[in-house]
């Protein structure tokens, strides 16, 4: 099954709703509940960085019946320092961002906590490629 | 500990309810959503302070089955629609955070992690 998602830049009322749907989509599908969520975790911090950090955009998740694999593909600033961005505590988020409980710079870590793939591609003044994988 | 007990001891106010019975494992008191979805388990509640729709989301993500607001914070109506469609029970109190935790896990509700 694939799904597709677009995700709005700095819509902060909307922002989660793609996770959420794709949670309920999972629960249909009898997935047990450890993996929906560790799948909801990891994919409601990358939308949420979507948001706050990107231009917003296009989520594509194919469910297949070994694995649920998930790209998140933004035309955003990218990420200069990766590694550095993958450190908990590290964050650029704003004050707008962290007034909502967000930008303490443990997005990217809870991410890796979650899936048993995580993989990042950046180009600064391009955007950022992010690729989550979890077994069932 | 069933939600009815929560809102009996924090003599909080019911915003929206659901499922009054349901058993309320372990609790998160926590302003930082990140640290939520980092240190969480299921079958918990988590008291705030934090009030915007984040909150609700971070509570579905988590499989919540409340939210208890502290500092007689209210959510605005948007969030509360946004949680009774998810079935999750929203109560505030009048009580800190601090007072609110302490009561709770004196009368019994385990902490989280």
């Amino acid at each position: 099954m694939n799904l597709h998602y677009v995700i709005l830049k700095d819509d902060f009322m909307r922002a989660g709703e793609a996770s959420s749907n794709l949670k309920k989509k999972l629960k249909q599908l009898g997935i047990s509940s450890g993996v929906i969520q560790k799948v909801a975790i990891a994919m409601y911090e990358a939308e949420m960085n979507m948001v706050i950090h990107a231009n917003g955009g296009v989520i594509d998740i194919d469910i297949e019946p070994q694995r649920i694999y998930i790209k998140l593909e933004d035309t955003g600033p990218g990420i200069p320092d990766i590694d550095l961005a993958m450190r908990e505590g590290y964050s650029t988020a704003s004050d707008q961002v962290r007034d909502l409980g967000f930008g303490a710079g443990m997005g990217l870590p809870n991410m890796k906590k979650n899936a048993d793939m995580l993989r990042i591609a950046s180009e600064v003044g391009k955007g950022t490629t992010v690729e989550i994988e979890v077994m069932l | 500990m069933k939600i009815d007990q929560i809102q009996k001891i924090t003599q909080a106010e019911i915003l929206c309810g659901h499922e009054m019975q349901e058993e309320i494992k372990s609790a998160c008191g926590a302003d930082l959503m990140s640290d939520v979805l980092a240190f969480s388990k299921e079958n918990g509640m988590l008291i705030t302070g934090l009030v915007n729709p984040q909150v609700i989301r971070t509570a579905e993500m988590m499989d919540f089955k409340a939210i208890l607001f502290v500092r007689g914070k209210q959510p605005s109506k948007e969030m509360v629609e946004m949680a009774a469609e998810k079935s999750i029970s929203l109560l505030t109190t009048q009580l800190t955070m601090y007072f609110a935790c302490g009561h709770l896990y004196a009368e019994g509700l385990g902490a989280d992690a």
